[in-house]
């Protein structure tokens, strides 16, 4: 058959399927829907399957967030110079477990003689970038878009942050650790907010 | 065009939305030509269920592509993640199983269909002018899907893929001057790691499925130009390609993912009926082992579509190198040879008839070497082992000697003949009894690194291979048996077979050592100097057997509480704790193996002054670190000093060279005894 016949089909087609009048569109339409049902169950189950999986991690949970042991509050200078201190942690990685891991990283402030500590995340409410010291000490600054921050976190306007640093709850153990809650909040939003 | 189409199709004079959509759809795009041509292909003589082939394999390629897409998105190719990602796949992702066994199982099936598909091309004679090129273009595509078939089975980075693809890529190795570089740039260097993974899986995942996407086009184009190869005789009259055949093509797909989703699925429903739980990790798609360079593995067999090439291979065994390139190389090119040349044989008064036994011949042959090679390998499961029996028993009395053979038999030709027949069975028996054996240590050892994985901590950065070769329950049993075995045995005195096990054994059964109940047999007069403990030693006639048989057996000086109490200390030493009507009599166990007229007479016990170098220190006996000292030197005054019987000093070497066994292998053994391993929650 050449492709020159097969355009023809077009004009046969009206022939060959109306051949029986009266019971033949009923009978198409069967025909039809169960060529749809069937092609369209079968092809359901792979498609099914993978959606399946490939949304597993809408399943997930965000670890619980707990206290952390950061650093000794005697090793904190109580200058009201926030200093960085990395988050050490035990971590998951789907299959892979890391055990005692830097996972992320606080700025610690004490004021003269203080016996508390103020916790403030590293991560720009922004969009996530890790917030910077000003080389002079004076303020925070996100190198990504320019946010600058006071050293207690306030926010410096205009900024393109929509608040201010997220501070984190913090306290000082019995033998003088300062433990920070490690949480992480949703970027670009005015609402501090846990994220997961 | 388009107004035509819109028209043939039947459009109504008045439009819903969707139809006012569809105008403006067409009028840019021309689809429902499009649709139309698709569509209404012409099928001579009507729909029928010999034309479903080409649909159910296209219709399994596109289920391959659209799993193997969304696989894609949770695998990882490195050495120290492709197992571990599969695993993450297979059992903790929701529904991971389900893709990963659709995406196994329907790649066995697209073999199938390409068998059957090929099989219904060349019994019509499909292959003929103007199809030629098709034809050829079928067998490109043949091509592809076996390779893929074939890099997909090293993904998962397990025993079995890892040791199946070291054999194929070997072989790849001896084609003639490019084989040796080929081989290199297919494993991405000269060792297998990282970079075998990442090729594999670009030619996987990208190579060969764009390549079979490109000729597929190029196949189904040249299909519909030449129309469909009717079968003759026609009876019925000619059919549009919608809806008839379509919907037999439809029942075909469903049919053939029923039958896949039937396989994954059967275990399940047999686990229901009887009751059980359902595992859903455990369904569909096996898991091996992590690949391990270092350790044998007797159980390596390609997927079952090439079972007939590994025992074609066994054809040639002998010829060395040549018998491979012949095996491996040579028949399947010619046999690919002839298949190119159909078309044109077919031109040949009988040249179709030739094809056809042709091809019903290389799939009988198919067929015939994939049947002997299960037989070689499940033989044990369906011979008749009791009449084996003699066979066995003249086989340990002459080791197959000939001679020795016919003298056991006085030199009857008949019975010497019809024994040799039986040995040759008995041989290929015990083959198949070790394929059998290291299939199941494969299942056991695949289970164990599986348990491991989900251990909360889950995998170390280093990989799940780290963590298998660190597991005591996965390498005690392997050390123990290469190292300690031929003189110790390791077996629940209450197992069926433990009596022969001992007796053969010449050292002392460390089954349980160190807990209660090995202490209990150790002070069994009728016991010490039998095959578990001293019997087959050179302590047989030494202190202690005479003290347990005579001392030990006055009831005055050692009444049954105080022997109690001993076996209750004992077992406090190594950790283990002792049976619950013995706990309270630990401190008293501990005054009598201290006490100089007990066990203190002979034995060093913490502090009780007794000298060491007599016998075994027994602070701490049968614990981790008291293990570990015996087994590195029981040379050592600690131990058995200058009494000590054949044990070699595992962990001692002369300087500059190694020690039998490393200080950690040395570890793994004696936790393996204390049976100190992980265990998941809840067992």
């Amino acid at each position: 058959m050449s492709n020159h016949d097969h355009h023809h089909g077009e004009s046969r087609s009206g022939a060959v399927s109306s051949g029986f009048a009266g019971d033949s569109s009923r009978r198409g339409f069967l025909v039809k829907t169960l060529a749809l049902v069937c092609g369209g169950l079968a092809t359901m189950v792979p498609v099914g399957a993978g959606l399946w999986a490939f949304l597993d991690p809408l399943r997930r949970s965000a670890s619980v967030a707990k206290f952390l042991p950061v650093a000794e509050l005697a090793a904190i200078p109580d200058d009201g110079v926030p200093r960085q201190y990395p988050v050490i942690t035990d971590r998951i990685d789907a299959w892979t477990g890391f055990a005692a891991e830097p996972v992320g990283a606080v700025y610690l402030r004490r004021e003269k003689g203080a016996v508390e500590v103020q916790a403030l995340s590293a991560t720009c409410p922004h969009a996530g970038c890790f917030v910077e010291m000003e080389p002079t000490g004076r303020c925070f600054r996100c190198p990504c878009h320019n946010s600058v921050f006071t050293l207690d976190g306030g926010i410096v306007a205009p900024s393109p942050s929509p608040r201010a640093m997220d501070a984190l709850e913090c306290r000082v153990g019995k033998n003088g650790e300062v433990e920070v809650m490690w949480q992480k909040f949703r970027a670009g939003v005015a609402a501090k907010e846990v994220q997961g | 065009m388009s107004r035509d189409a819109r028209q043939t199709a039947g459009a109504p004079a008045r439009k819903g939305l969707m139809g006012q959509l569809g105008d403006f759809l067409d009028d840019r795009t021309g689809y429902r030509a499009l649709v139309h041509e698709a569509l209404y292909e012409r099928v001579p003589g009507g729909a029928r269920w010999r034309y479903v082939w080409g649909s159910a394999l296209v219709f399994a390629f596109m289920t391959q592509l659209i799993t193997g897409l969304f696989l894609w998105a949770s695998y990882s190719a490195s050495a120290q993640t492709a197992w571990e990602s599969v695993y993450y796949i297979q059992h903790e992702m929701a529904g991971g199983w389900l893709l990963r066994g659709i995406h196994h199982f329907m790649a066995q099936a697209m073999v199938v269909l390409l068998a059957l598909h090929l099989l219904q091309v060349v019994i019509d004679g499909a292959y003929r002018a103007p199809r030629e090129v098709n034809f050829w273009l079928g067998l490109v595509l043949m091509l592809l899907v076996l390779g893929m078939a074939l890099t997909g089975y090293l993904l998962p980075w397990d025993q079995k893929g890892y040791w199946a693809t070291i054999v194929a890529t070997n072989l790849a190795g001896i084609v003639p001057f490019a084989g040796p570089s080929l081989q290199q740039v297919v494993i991405g260097g000269s060792e297998y790691g990282h970079h075998t993974l990442t090729r594999f899986f670009a030619l996987h995942a990208g190579f060969l499925p764009g390549a079979l996407i490109l000729m597929l086009v190029v196949h189904l184009s040249l299909f519909r130009k030449h129309g469909l190869h009717a079968k003759q005789p026609i009876t019925k009259p000619d059919a549009m390609f919608w809806p008839d055949q379509v919907l037999k093509d439809a029942v075909a797909m469903l049919a053939v993912m029923a039958v896949v989703l039937g396989v994954i699925l059967m275990p399940a429903l047999r686990a229901m009926l009887a009751g059980e739980a359902v595992v859903p990790g455990e369904l569909g798609a096996e898991l091996g082992a992590p690949a391990d360079p270092s350790l044998p593995y007797a159980a390596a067999r390609p997927e079952w579509y090439f079972l007939f090439l590994f025992q074609f291979l066994k054809v040639f065994e002998g010829w060395g190198a040549t018998g491979e390139f012949f095996g491996a190389i040579v028949v399947p090119g010619l046999i690919m040879t002839v298949m190119f040349l159909m078309p044109i044989l077919g031109n040949w008064k009988l040249g179709h008839r030739f094809n056809v036994a042709f091809t019903l011949a290389v799939l009988a042959g198919v067929g015939l070497l994939t049947s002997l090679a299960l037989n070689e390998d499940y033989y044990a499961l369906w011979v008749d082992k009791a009449s084996l029996a003699e066979a066995e028993k003249l086989y340990d009395q002459t080791g197959g000697d000939p001679e020795k053979l016919a003298a056991a038999l006085d030199n009857d030709t008949a019975k010497v003949a019809a024994m040799t027949k039986q040995l040759k069975k008995l041989e290929r028996v015990r083959h198949s009894q070790a394929f059998l054996e290291a299939s199941r240590q494969a299942k056991a050892d695949a289970a164990r690194a599986i348990e491991l994985a989900g251990r909360p901590e889950k995998i170390p950065p280093a990989g799940m291979l780290e963590l298998v070769r660190h597991d005591p329950k996965s390498q005690g049993p392997r050390l123990f048996a290469q190292h300690c075995a031929s003189c110790h045995a390791h077996v629940d005195p209450l197992a069926a077979d433990a009596e022969a096990v001992i007796a053969k054994s010449s050292a002392a059964n460390l089954h349980a050592f160190g807990s209660a109940s090995w202490m209990r047999g150790l002070l069994d007069p009728a016991q010490v100097a039998g095959p578990a403990y001293f019997g087959n030693t050179a302590h047989k006639d030494d202190d202690m057997v005479n003290f347990v048989q005579n001392d030990l057996t006055g009831e005055a000086t050692w009444p049954k509480t105080d022997i109690d109490a001993v076996i209750a200390a004992m077992a406090a030493e190594g950790g283990t704790a002792p049976p619950k009507d013995l706990v309270g009599l630990v401190d008293r166990g501990r005054e009598l193996v201290a006490s100089d007229d007990r066990c203190g007479g002979c034995h060093h016990f913490r502090d009780n002054g007794t000298a060491l170098g007599a016998a075994p220190d027994l602070a701490g006996w049968g614990g981790r670190e008291w293990l570990v000292g015996i087994i590195t030197d029981p040379t050592h005054e600690q131990f058995y000093g200058d009494n000590n019987d054949r044990m070699p000093s595992f962990g001692k070497a002369a300087e500059g060279a190694l020690p039998p066994l490393s200080r950690d292998q040395i570890g793994l053994i004696a936790d393996w005894l204390r049976g100190e391993w992980y265990r998941p929650a809840g067992h």
